[in-house]
């Protein structure tokens, strides 16, 4: 009923103070938030090769699978005729290069390493947005509603982050993934861990997200946008989650891509440690887990992992940082 | 031995198992192993292997300094209070056990000779009772003479006062009439002690057994049976203040830092056939930086305690360079690694599906992943080839023991299954014994049993998760990786702790098949009441037969272990009766 006013209402209310922002530059009329940043995220160069990176890696990351169907890959074949029993290693330099193992094949067991990373890149994203997305829907949820009711409602979930915050982390996620081994919730292997990774990465990191949206409402709730909608008759949800929310987009946005690299990194650090993903799966973690044996004979096997992750991080970063610049231009 | 499972094995192999995964660099083979210069005594370079077929450097020469280095701290230098298998070997410098093994290459240094007894143990009562002479002008390191009375002294406060002293293993204590009601020499201060150690006169101890043992001449060789003066014993403490029975005796000792011995003086040669004290002095270096003690060891300035090889980059520069290679013993240790198969939990309670996964197995896949030859040789029986009992056989042969899938297959649909699926367990802080399980799961696959590996730590692997038989079965747990060593040299000392039906325990169970079978059981009684060695070894050799045919557990890799071997020693040779190590009673210094 009241929804076309309203809407128009907020974005009424953004507009002009980006139109000031812009007002230097010249002219310019009639465009919406989104398309400035557009314009700004365009002249960004480095934002630009950070997305396009992260577009070809999800689109790798989504494709392994089908690719490895496609060409007949199994990260997981052994090809121990590859390898010198007595060495434990593969027979030539550099992991054994060859045409058929265009980055060689791994110590002791002779596994393709392309097809391990191309596994393994799934593997990473599919922790990185899964604990992503959780903690930012707890976090916005949260955020939010402590924002805008304030007070005691307040207070206990701005203690509940600080509990969350103080929890040592790391030592919890390798508790936790190390009792959580011999299978739960009906998961057992590769499913149980990914959910196990989503879950105990994503569970406690809400509160950093749920800090930066809950000062943003505490600015937001007192504009005159809010006060007309509450004038209009709109309870507290509609207002949550019709009026404030689409004003939070752009620091969500901001934050979850550079929260992703964070969880990459979580992900790669837990599978280092072990209590990740579990071999014989293959992740980048693990398998510079495996690596540490060999970099003093043999470097490909920590240097390839270790630039899969540089490269992915790095991507993921150089996007967030442009986001930023772009959605919320005050925060340079 | 219920439900306590021995630790010097396990603790030792700790160390091995992470030095195993820094290990497997071995590069390129070199022809050292056909070189046929290797001379005997005195000289300065000897073949590969040249310490596990004989003595190197055989010498009486006498003076210098004999340096050791460990990597970590032993549990204790108190003779009874350790478990470590190099703790038992050295300890023999300062402490002298009623029996010992004598230095032997190979499983020559298995054969049990009197070192404080005048002769063996001699049995009656149809093995229940032993009764041991000690030889005569026996002197502690202060003049004062060793009675029978020191020993069973020694033997008390080792195995009964487990508040006191917990480190060693309390063989005494589960074998001996009485010993669950004795608390101990710190506790029960009667002058009288255990009853069932009798000390008749000075020379003479009699120990009464619940049961006929034939093998407790193994049990006496422990340093549990060295002489401690009760004078002089202050409990943990006493591990400061040594009283020596041996060739050396202590002249310091800093905790966690370093021991020196020097010759005791008041050990007479005429009593004891097997020590030569030969160097000055003895230094031992604790908590000295692995790479450290490689570097040593080739530069002939030290010998490692620990003796569980060298490390991964020592290891292929030694392998890699023939004339280093010349200076390397690459041997036994007394060890199996093997794979359990859990034979109370569907489907593989049903025999046919344990022969499945035994035919499954490429062994020569899982020997790569482990590092090669140089780590082990592929393994057909239960027990090791330094073993007495050891019998070559192959009952689920295959074609270069690379498994064999079409009769593999078979004996699944004999078995009624077309694909299983199961978990696999192995200890999260051994990367050999995961890389072993990532290649049998590899083989499993291609028969279609879908094994998922479940990883736990080694510290509580058999008190919460795969030595838990209600564990294992609720959570699905077909098949776990395991290595084993025995506490003394024989099939008994090996086959008892991981067959014997009546040893499964709830907690801490050893017997990760739950294997049990009453003619295993009853052979195993049998043996340990059978006097004659060869009958007895004839019974080992039995058992492991009918374990296989049950198919209660895939053997892997017969454990093995590269030493390098310091030229300026004198008189090394790598003995079966202590993991492999150097025997370390005579070890002397060479003219440089």
């Amino acid at each position: 009923m009241t929804a076309p006013i309203e809407t128009t209402g907020a974005a009424a209310e953004a507009q002009p103070e980006a139109v000031l922002q812009g007002a230097g530059k010249g002219q310019i009329e009639g465009r919406s938030l989104g398309q400035i940043a557009w314009s700004r995220f365009k002249k960004d160069r480095v934002a630009v090769a950070g997305a396009v990176i992260v577009v070809l890696l999800i689109l790798v990351a989504v494709l392994a699978r089908p690719i490895q169907a496609l060409f007949g890959l199994d990260p997981n074949a052994f090809h121990q005729d590859l390898i010198d029993a007595n060495t434990s290693l593969p027979n030539g330099g550099w992991g054994g290069m060859s045409l058929s193992h265009p980055l060689g094949v791994d110590p002791k067991f002779g596994r393709d390493i392309a097809t391990r990373i191309l596994e393994g890149s799934w593997v990473s994203l599919v922790v990185a947005f899964g604990s992503t997305i959780l903690s930012n829907v707890i976090g916005a949820i949260m955020g939010v509603v402590a924002g805008y009711y304030g007070g005691r409602v307040d207070s206990v979930i701005s203690r509940l982050m600080d509990t969350f915050l103080a929890f040592p982390l790391l030592l919890f996620a390798i508790a936790i993934s190390a009792t959580l081994q011999g299978g739960a919730f009906g998961l057992n292997g590769l499913p149980l861990h990914l959910s196990v990774l989503i879950f105990v990465i994503g569970f406690f990191n809400w509160p950093y997200l749920g800090r930066i949206v809950r000062g943003q409402t505490l600015a937001l709730r007192e504009r005159e946008f809010v006060d007309a909608s509450r004038g209009l008759g709109a309870k507290g949800p509609y207002i949550l989650f019709r009026e404030l929310m689409p004003n939070l987009v752009g620091p969500i946005i901001v934050y979850s891509t550079l929260l992703i690299p964070t969880n990459i990194l979580f992900e790669a650090s837990l599978s280092f440690l072990g209590v990740g993903i579990q071999p014989p799966q293959a992740s980048w973690g693990g398998m510079l887990r495996e690596a540490v044996t060999y970099y003093q004979v043999d470097p490909e096997y920590m240097i390839v992992p270790g630039l899969a992750i540089f490269v992915t991080v790095l991507a993921f970063n150089l996007l967030g940082d442009g986001l930023r610049d772009a959605l919320d231009p005050r925060s340079r | 031995m219920e439900g306590i499972p021995p630790i010097m094995r396990r603790s030792a192999l700790a160390a091995i198992a992470a030095i195993g995964s820094a290990t497997l660099l071995v590069s390129g083979c070199s022809k050292a192993d056909d070189n046929k210069d290797g001379n005997d005594g005195g000289g300065s370079s000897a073949a590969a292997n040249a310490a596990t077929k004989g003595v190197v450097n055989a010498s009486d020469k006498k003076g210098g300094t004999v340096t050791y280095e460990l990597s970590d701290v032993p549990d204790s230098f108190d003779p009874g209070n350790t478990y470590y298998a190099y703790m038992y070997n050295f300890s023999r410098l300062y402490a002298r056990p009623l029996m010992t093994f004598e230095p032997g290459p190979g499983s020559k240094g298995n054969t049990l000779v009197p070192d404080l007894a005048a002769s063996k143990g001699v049995p009656s009562d149809g093995g229940k009772t032993w009764t041991y002479k000690l030889r005569s002008g026996l002197k502690y390191q202060d003049g004062t003479a060793i009675t029978s009375k020191d020993v069973k002294y020694a033997v008390e406060r080792s195995n009964f006062a487990r508040d006191v002293l917990s480190l060693g293993p309390n063989y005494f204590q589960q074998f001996l009439v009485g010993g669950d009601k004795y608390k101990g020499p710190y506790k029960d201060k009667s002058a009288k002690g255990l009853s069932s150690i009798e000390t008749p006169d000075d020379t003479t101890i009699v120990f009464h057994l619940k049961q006929a043992f034939q093998e407790f001449d193994y049990l006496v060789s422990a340093p549990q049976t060295a002489p401690v003066p009760q004078a002089k014993d202050n409990g943990v403490d006493y591990v400061k203040n040594i009283v020596s029975s041996g060739s050396y005796q202590f002249q310091s000792y800093q905790d966690g830092k370093q021991a020196v011995l020097v010759r005791n003086k008041n050990w007479d040669p005429k009593t004891d056939p097997l020590r030569k004290q030969l160097p000055d002095k003895i230094v031992v270096n604790l908590k000295v930086n692995a790479e450290t003690i490689d570097k040593d060891v080739q530069a002939g300035d030290a010998i490692d305690l620990g003796g569980t090889g060298v490390q991964a980059a020592t290891q292929a520069q030694v392998l890699t360079d023939a004339s280093k290679k010349a200076n390397t013993d690459n041997t036994y240790g007394g060890r199996l690694v093997y794979m359990a198969i859990n034979t109370k939990l569907k489907p593989f309670d049903n025999v046919a599906c344990r022969k499945a996964v035994e035919y499954a197995i490429d062994k020569v896949s899982v020997q790569t992943a482990e590092g090669g030859p140089i780590r082990g040789d592929v393994a057909t029986t239960v027990l090791p080839p330094d073993i007495p009992g050891y019998s070559k056989s192959d009952v689920y042969a295959t074609t270069g023991n690379k498994g064999d899938v079409a009769k593999a297959k078979a004996q699944l649909k004999a078995c009624g299954k077309t694909s299983i699926n199961t978990n696999i367990t192995a200890r999260s802080d051994r990367p050999q014994e995961i890389d072993a399980a990532t290649a049998i799961i590899n083989s499993l696959k291609a028969v279609g049993i879908n094994a998922t590996l479940k990883q736990y730590p080694s510290g509580k692997y058999f008190t919460d998760y795969a030595g838990v038989p209600k564990f294992d079965n609720k959570q699905n747990v077909g098949l776990m990786m395991m290595q084993w060593g025995a506490d003394w040299p024989s099939g008994y000392g090996f086959l008892q702790q991981i067959l014997n039906g009546q040893a499964i325990s709830q907690s801490g169970n050893t017997n990760l098949s739950q294997y049990d079978n009453k003619t295993v059981n009853t052979l195993l009684a049998k043996a340990i009441g059978t006097q004659d060695d060869a009958e007895r070894n004839s019974i080992y050799t039995q058992i492991d037969k009918q374990t296989m045919d049950d198919a209660a557990l895939v053997p892997l890799t017969y454990f093995k272990v590269l030493l390098a071997r310091p030229t300026t020693f004198t008189n090394l040779v790598s003995t079966a009766a202590f993991s492999g190590q150097y025997d370390y009673l005579n070890i002397g210094v060479a003219s440089k």
